[in-house]
């Protein structure tokens, strides 16, 4: 069903240029323009960054098995705790996704060449680099105790630790963000190929364009929020302090409206990649194609409407809070609209059980629990005595680590053989997904509970009753751990001794299956013509 | 990289991810109005701030506007208006390459920033003076009202972002100029001229409201 | 009363059942959810799983009675929460007219409480079983957030501002008191107990000890220690308003507007005179900002509180 018409050589060939072996020397790869190698420069450092904050979550679990403070003083255990989150969640999470496998895919999926604006791509790239050597600075140099959240006046005040250069560092990484997310925007709606309609785009595209619009209008807050931050805690200026008449609540107002939004950032990638697994791991049709899309566009829109339920006990108007709190339920509502299509794309499917589907299978449960407790905080009068506990830790870990880091690991499973050309041992992903799904419920499932038994979170030390629950945790989270380090072994291995890659090894649709493992550097020899719809694995039949 | 894009029939100015100029044209457009977008945001947030308290302590902000110097606000306003017309002419004259005029209008555009940001230099310099610098250099004269402080805080966090964002937009526009008088931009490529046109303007409008809020608050003679 | 590996925290107010049965309320619906999910992906999993390797299922592009069934089925479901969970927190938050006053100030790192008898106390509330209290709140630097969890409530103590947070506990005991809202070093050392006591038990508990006077006697001393009664004369003959049975009434404002007399509404006062000026008055009134603690404000509004309105016999 040659439907794509397009002339690619075969693979057969000899040594073909791809987008690895078109240069050599660290000078082709830090000048790069290419969105293929800035999307492995962002790998790279990524996973630097993840690594470090996995090393926080450590320590934090290991000072948490005893309910006395230890191992560590009450001062350093605020500064772990805070750096594990800061790192997680600006210099991880929200460019884990879009950074990485989207930028190397958004591209190819639309048809295109590149992204269109190449050198802004890298210079994302560079800002979040010297972000994260600020925020490095920051961590070497003693730390931040503010949590991420900065709230004030305890940030702007009282703190003595080095605020203001993490709030730099996390603002130099949103501006990254920013520029990531207008380079998708445009692209996606400018560079797409003869034919890639819109409702022809991968379902992976929509998930980024709908990220790529909470990239472009939230961060911007967050980024004057902490300007406002900084020069109050530089200069004196008073903006949120109550002794000049200032008012720390609009603090959490402003920082929630990006910071809401901002974890369907930490989501919304994630469900793309699901849509593009789902489909190939059932071998069908993505089933609701629209319905997959829009609910990712409701999610971008309705979710900058929502950042007030995060202050439900802060002194916000009450009936303020009913609306953020009814809006909030509604935001449940496409979320669920995802997780039944995906469901009903598995019935009558082809499905096989390989590394992929151990991913998405691991994801769904995970994302389910994760969407589901979401309920429980949306409603007012439950969220007052859940508000600050450790289900909100558990909540908030099953979305953002079970969903979006098992998104981010199943995609990386997924495109690993596309992106670097190389096969890696089927079995040992299977038990990676494994031990991860495993080890995270461990982790995570007692803090439910300890959560309704009332252990607020950013405890260092905690009354005895809670110490079962938080020792499971921690077993949990030592399980976890392998399961995150196995693959760091075998895809590296894979890279140097891996079989070579064919183009399609999991007889999958979309343009960047048609094009060779590892593509050449403009992604295509010709500009692809697009003729079918997305997921055409047969005849496709309305019902 | 450049060999691949060698062999074909390559417009000037064409970059290698694009097939043809109107989609290059197209794309930087979007791409600075999105940037643009952001950029409301960003001054959005303080804007709300600005709303939030001035709705909270009207007295304090009725105030604090009328230590401003509406006269030297009045010509800094004229001065970016006067500004956005010359860029809006350096950008007409891009459409037909007319190199030296959009030079000249270039150079005019750059000047009236200058001219700007000196006003501003005068402007803060008396703020220092008189110890109307929340936290740094805060004595204000006689009695005055616990707020005075938040007005002056927004006062100078609001002006300062506008001319850093002033600064960048001169930065930029000395880029520009460099550019065309190397022959860069033609009639069929001007597109980075058109784009930092409307990044100029954008920072005009940002001071079109800047200005009410903060000067002329202080003229309407309080409640 | 506690266990050594309890799996449900302690439920000893008048919330904890609504607060609970929501719980499980919601609890069932997610369970629901969850294995219908599940058991499906499970079924179709072994059920689909693919023969061969050419295999090509039918390619069925949606259905949309599907779609609008399973968008309509979770927002009603969704909306039905949403308006359970609120009538539980409009309970949470409506305290009876008739509920004990106590006063709570929050500080890095403790929590310093005090009764209306002038009774004080810190890291530590005593509460008579079965009575409604009603706490106000306010923090000397950062935020706070009061929690007891055996009565499910939480609510946040923030500088410059007066919160409020009412329970009535139905179960003799001592509970767990925490700060909730992370404050800097000593946070997790931010944690107290509340005794709940039987009401002559806390009689007798109020008694004893170390004598305090009230709070409203307090705060008429610093009433005239401030000399704030040179103005504010009881017969509004004074320079400033008579303050006697103006609490909780709504008046007129200079420059048009009006205002409900409340702790806050004292509070700014105090500390922002000319911020809200009662209609017929001059903004004369200096600021105290910086002269008196939060606990002096607090025992203020206490004898304001305390001052009745004036026998109406001698009109004339």
């Amino acid at each position: 069903m040659a439907i794509v018409e397009r002339d690619i050589r075969t693979s057969e060939d000899a040594p073909r240029v791809n987008y690895l072996n078109n240069g050599y020397g660290l000078k082709s790869w830090l000048l790069t323009k290419d969105h293929k190698r800035i999307a492995v420069l962002y790998i790279i450092s990524i996973s630097i960054f993840f690594a470090l904050g996995g090393l926080f979550a450590s320590l934090v679990r290991f000072e948490l098995m005893t309910p006395e403070g230890d191992l560590m003083s009450s001062d350093t255990y605020n500064k772990v705790f805070s750096m594990h989150g800061i790192i997680m969640v600006f210099f991880f999470l929200v460019p884990s996704i879009p950074a990485t496998i989207g930028n190397f895919l958004v591209p190819i999926m639309v048809g295109a060449k590149d992204l269109a604006f190449p050198r802004v791509n890298l210079l994302s790239w560079y800002v979040y680099v010297v972000a994260g050597i600020l925020g490095t600075i920051a961590v070497v140099g003693g730390g931040v105790d503010t949590g991420w959240t900065f709230y004030t006046p305890y940030s702007s005040t009282y703190s003595n630790s080095n605020v203001i250069l993490t709030a730099m560092a996390a603002f130099l990484a949103g501006f990254s963000s920013i520029l990531t997310g207008l380079n998708f925007v445009v692209t996606i709606h400018t560079m797409r190929a003869p034919g890639m309609t819109w409702f022809r785009l991968p379902l992976f595209v929509w998930s980024h364009y709908a990220t790529s619009l909470i990239m472009l209008l939230g961060t911007p807050v967050i980024a004057i929020t902490l300007v406002l931050l900084m020069l109050e805690r530089g200069f004196g200026f008073g903006f949120f302090d109550p002794n000049l008449g200032g008012d720390p609540v609009l603090f959490q107002h402003l920082f929630w409206f990006y910071s809401h939004p901002a974890v369907y950032i930490m989501i919304l990638p994630s469900m793309g990649v699901m849509s593009e697994m789902v489909a190939c791991v059932a071998r069908k049709r993505v089933f609701g194609y629209e319905f997959v899309a829009f609910s990712s566009v409701a999610i971008a829109i309705l979710g900058f409407l929502v950042w007030g339920h995060h202050m439900f006990v802060s002194s916000q108007s009450t009936y303020a809070g009913m609306v953020f709190s009814v809006i909030t339920f509604l935001v449940a509502v496409p979320s669920a609209i995802k997780t039944f299509n995906w469901t009903a794309t598995l019935y009558k499917g082809s499905i096989v059980f390989d590394t992929p589907m151990f991913y998405v299978y691991g994801y769904l449960g995970l994302f389910l629990v994760g969407g589901l407790t979401g309920l429980f905080l949306s409603s007012m009068g439950l969220d007052i005595h859940l508000h600050d506990t450790y289900f909100v830790v558990a909540h908030f870990h099953y979305i953002m680590v079970g969903g979006q880091v098992m998104g981010y690991l199943g995609g990386m499973h997924f495109w690993w053989p596309k992106i670097t050309g190389k096969m890696y041992p089927d079995i040992w992903g299977r038990v990676s997904a494994l031990l991860v799904f495993l080890g995270f419920n461990l982790t995570f499932f007692p803090q439910f509970i300890l959560g309704y038994m009332g252990m607020p979170r950013r405890y260092h030390v905690y009354p005895d009753e809670f110490q079962v629950l938080n020792v499971a945790s921690s077993l949990g989270a030592s399980i976890l751990a392998l399961g995150y380090l196995i693959p760091g072994a075998y895809l590296t291995w894979s890279i140097f001794k891996g079989p070579k890659a064919p183009d399609n090894p999991w007889g999958a649709k979309g343009l960047e299956w048609e094009t060779t493992s590892p593509p050449p550097t403009f992604n295509f020899d010709e500009t692809p013509l697009v003729t079918e719809e997305a997921y055409q694995y047969g005849p496709i039949e309305e019902h | 990289m450049a060999d691949h894009a060698a062999h074909r029939d390559h417009p000037h100015g064409l970059a290698h991810q694009f097939e043809d100029m109107p989609q290059q044209k197209e794309s930087a457009v979007i791409g600075m109005w999105s940037f643009l977008i952001t950029e409301i945001l960003f001054f959005g947030g303080f804007f709300a701030t600005y709303l939030i308290y001035r709705s909270y302590y009207p007295y304090a902000f009725f105030e604090g506007s009328s230590h401003l110097d509406i006269l030297l606000g009045g010509i800094n306003t004229a001065v970016l208006i006067v500004s956005s017309l010359t860029m809006a002419m350096a950008v007409h004259e891009s459409h037909s390459g007319n190199k030296k005029r959009i030079m000249v209008y270039l150079i005019l555009t750059g000047i009236l920033g200058l001219t700007f940001l000196v006003i501003k230099y005068f402007e803060y310099s008396s703020k220092v003076e008189h110890g109307l610098v929340p936290g740094l250099v805060w004595h204000p004269h006689g009695e005055y009202s616990p707020q005075l402080a938040l007005f002056f805080s927004l006062y100078f966090g609001m002006t300062g972002m506008h001319a850093l964002h002033m600064v960048v937009g001169i930065g930029l526009l000395t880029w520009v100029f460099v550019k065309t008088a190397q022959g860069t931009y033609t009639a069929e490529y001007n597109a980075p001229i058109e784009i930092f046109g409307l990044y100029w303007h954008f920072v005009d409008i940002v001071w079109i409201f800047l200005f009410p809020l903060l000067y002329l608050l202080g003229t309407q003679g309080g409640h | 009363m506690q266990t050594d590996f309890p799996l449900f925290p302690d439920s000893a107010s008048s919330f904890a059942f609504h607060v609970d049965a929501l719980y499980f309320g919601i609890l069932a619906l997610c369970v629901f959810f969850a294995l219908l999910v599940v058991i499906l992906v499970v079924v179709f999993a072994i059920k689909y799983q693919r023969k061969s390797d050419d295999e090509v299922p039918r390619q069925i592009a949606g259905h949309l009675g599907l779609e609008i069934f399973w968008t309509a089925i979770p927002l009603v479901l969704a909306l039905g929460v949403f308006v359970w969970a609120t009538v539980v927190y409009f309970h949470l938050i409506t305290p009876p007219a008739n509920a004990m006053e106590m006063y709570v100030v929050g500080k890095q790192w403790m929590w310093k409480l005090q009764h209306p008898e002038g009774k004080k106390e810190i890291n530590e509330l005593h509460v008579p079983l079965g009575e409604a209290v009603r706490l106000t709140m306010t923090s000397e630097d950062v935020l706070h957030s009061f929690y007891i969890p055996a009565f499910r409530v939480k609510k946040d103590v923030v500088p410059g501002r007066y919160t409020n947070l009412w329970f009535k506990a139905t179960q003799v005991g001592s509970y767990h008191l925490f700060c909730a809202e992370f404050c800097g070093t000593e946070h997790s050392r931010m944690i107290g107990t509340v005794h709940v006591l039987e009401p002559q038990d806390y009689e007798a508990w109020l008694t004893g000890g170390t004598a305090n006077e009230p709070m409203e006697v307090a705060g008429e001393r610093l009433f005239e220690q401030y000399a704030c009664h040179t103005c504010h004369k009881m017969d509004g003959s004074g320079r400033g308003p008579s303050l006697a049975g103006l609490f909780g009434k709504t008046v007129a404002l200079e420059g048009g507007g009006t205002a409900l007399i409340n702790e806050a509404y004292i509070r700014e006062s105090i500390l922002n005179p000319a911020a809200k000026v009662m209609a017929g008055y001059k903004p004369i009134m200096p600021t105290f900002k910086g002269q008196i603690s939060e606990e002096g404000i607090i025992q203020l509004i206490a004898y304001i509180k305390s001052l009745k309105a004036p026998e109406l016999t001698n009109l004339e």
